[in-house]
């Protein structure tokens, strides 16, 4: 089969592969109907998370028909339509009984390596290096799924693939970001990066109760995009002082919550992100963190900053006097999908949200490696990717 | 072909230390030999160690050549040989837990060195591991203690290759939801070529060998199936 793979730092091919079988009892096998490229596989991109190998299958948004099923994989049958969530889970450990799905403690075959740098092991996750289990990815034609009958949500044909892909990380997980604000009547929200989870953050944060959301940006797309659809006030970094407006807004007292939806790559024009440009090009350093910085010292007293963007090391000049000073919450991590994607497909059969709203390209599998590139330089607006296997260009 | 002959990617833990310490060593020694000054070369001999383990994967460590008597008794009593503690909670009924070790021939299925365990009738059993090169030891072990849903001891018979005892408990934690299983596995240090054979199987950190195995045990018994990932290289 035909399949996007990392060959190294800004190097992305597509690559004849072996198509994948079924190696446990409780997999199944996909046929890709449709993926997606994820903003957090520009950090892939860029060569930010270690234990990538050359050769890696990319890509953990992915969506499509079943066509093999293992033999205790009695929930799912041939042909059923599926959303295949990103992060892998076996439903019956401590963590997953829990509801802390994507923390599931035997889904990562390779735990030990995340336990080396974190002392604890989150659960595999699809195309997504080999410390988070080096499960091939689902930018191919196939894709093998691990405990298939706990994770795949079988979707209605009445909604097309592009309503219902995003179920696979990026809607969850700008629901989490939200949720996780404890949002109560009459808050403010500010959400720094209006990228896709970004925007499912601002939509998120009025579906369960926000009065007022804040977008930060500097890409005038993104910010239109916020506006236009998420109905937010927005504002760009590169002509206002963030904290300076943040604080005029809200009548001096500062957002409620706070959502960091950039993560370890992040833009700024103040001297700290320049000084993280610089530790992090000598390899000094691991996160260029300054969404992060700029969002605690922007949140009120006893607000809770909530972090959806992907942080992998050690961050330097992190403000935790500010954040222990004014007495937050920080809640982060990978988004507990199974959680999640049953209540958000009912959310869209209702038609309370139409995520297909961010998509700006469609693609054919052939065409993923320039459009990685674009995706990451933002040319061309591009927002959000989207591509369908089946088709070598698309039409 | 087969699933198994496609899929078969195992990264070694032992492998990234030793390039790590290859890698730590090659530094040091770069620096030192750089500066020329009394402190460079203390640098640079301070790698001798660290290149030693990366090329040998061994630390440097004085002369370890005799031999061990093959009694339990007198190779692994008090703090003699080499002593192993792990544990690990499941969230499976205590006496499913002890059923599945109770049935030594399991032991195989998440202990990846064995490669075969046969019981007989009197509370003796036969077992096999097979190393990197092909080469199998086998041992005879007795199981010397045995309580229902608590605790199960052996140790290796007079005579065998391997001198070695263990222990596992089982203890019903968190008010009865979950179950907790403590290894406690002691062996004899190498001596001899059987010796360094026998290293080989329990690694280079035995206590991280009884972890994985302990973790498959656990992923067998919970999710059912010992999660595996293809590999695309």
């Amino acid at each position: 089969m035909r399949a996007v793979c990392w060959e190294g730092t800004e190097k992305v091919q597509v690559e004849t592969v072996p198509d994948p079988v079924i190696l446990n009892p409780r997999d199944a096998i996909i046929k890709v109907t449709t993926t997606a490229i994820c903003g957090s596989d520009l950090h892939l991109y860029n060569g930010y998370i270690p234990t990538m190998h050359k050769g890696d299958v990319l890509g953990h948004e992915f969506m499509g028909e079943v066509v093999e099923v293992g033999k205790e994989n009695t929930r799912l049958r041939v042909g059923d339509r599926v959303v295949v969530p990103f992060t892998i889970a076996c439903g019956r450990c401590y963590f997953c009984k829990e509801q802390l799905w994507s923390l599931c403690d035997n889904s990562n075959p390779n735990a030990w390596m995340a336990e080396k740098l974190y002392g604890y092991s989150g659960s595999g996750l699809f195309g997504y290096s080999h410390m988070y289990g080096g499960y091939p990815g689902g930018q191919a034609e196939y894709a093998r799924v691990p405990f298939a009958d706990i994770g795949p949500l079988k979707v209605p044909d009445t909604l097309t693939d592009e309503q219902v892909l995003f179920l696979s990380d990026i809607f969850p997980t700008g629901y989490m970001a939200a949720e996780n604000c404890q949002i109560k009547p009459g808050d403010t929200v500010a959400v720094w990066g209006c990228g896709p989870v970004g925007q499912f953050a601002i939509k998120s944060a009025y579906l369960l109760g926000a009065e007022r959301v804040i977008a930060i940006d500097r890409f005038a797309e993104r910010l239109e995009l916020a506006s236009s659809q998420g109905a937010a006030e927005t504002l760009n970094y590169e002509d206002v002082d963030v904290l300076d407006a943040l604080r005029h807004m809200t009548f001096g007292q500062g957002p409620d919550a706070c959502i960091d939806a950039v993560g370890l790559e992040s833009h700024g024009t103040t001297i700290d992100a320049w000084y993280d440009r610089a530790k992090t090009s000598m390899y000094m350093a691991t996160d260029r963190p300054h969404a992060l910085r700029q969002a605690i010292s922007a949140c009120r007293k006893g607000g809770t900053v909530s972090i959806p963007g992907v942080y992998g090391g050690w961050l330097d000049k992190f403000p935790l006097g500010a954040a222990f000073a004014k007495g937050l919450t920080l809640k982060m991590g990978q988004t507990h999908m199974h959680k999640y994607m049953p209540a958000l497909l009912e959310r869209i059969e209702r038609g309370e949200i139409d995520p297909s709203f961010i998509i700006t390209h469609r693609i054919g599998l052939e065409d993923a490696p320039a459009m990685y590139r674009t995706f990451r330089d933002k040319y061309d607006a591009c927002v959000k990717v989207v591509m369908k296997p089946g088709v070598a260009t698309y039409e | 072909m087969d699933a198994e002959q496609i899929y078969d990617g195992r990264t070694s833990l032992s492998d990234a230390e030793n390039w790590l310490a290859l890698g730590s060593g090659a530094l040091l020694l770069l620096v030192g030999v750089s500066r020329r000054s009394l402190v460079g070369a203390l640098v640079a001999a301070s790698s001798a160690p660290l290149l030693y383990r990366g090329i040998t994967g061994r630390w440097p460590a004085l002369g370890n050549g005799f031999t061990q008597p093959d009694s339990t008794k007198t190779a692994l009593s008090g703090n003699r040989g080499v002593h192993v503690r792990e544990s690990i909670r499941l969230e499976v009924p205590l006496p499913e837990v002890y059923g599945f070790w109770r049935r030594l021939e399991h032991l195989p299925r998440f202990m990846t060195h064995l490669d075969r365990v046969s019981e007989r009738s009197d509370n003796t059993s036969h077992w096999v591991a097979v190393g990197p090169a092909g080469l199998a030891v086998e041992w005879d072990a007795e199981i010397i203690n045995q309580v229902e849903n608590k605790l199960i001891a052996w140790r290796s018979l007079p005579g065998s290759d391997v001198v070695t005892a263990g222990s596992v408990s089982f203890a019903s934690v968190r008010a009865g939801r979950s179950t907790a299983v403590s290894v406690h596995l002691q062996y004899a240090p190498p001596a001899g070529k059987t010796g360094a054979f026998i290293a080989s199987l329990f690694g280079r950190e035995p206590s991280q060998t009884i972890r994985e195995d302990l973790r498959r045990f656990k992923q067998l018994l919970e999710a059912g199936e010992i999660p595996r990932a293809a590999t695309t290289a």
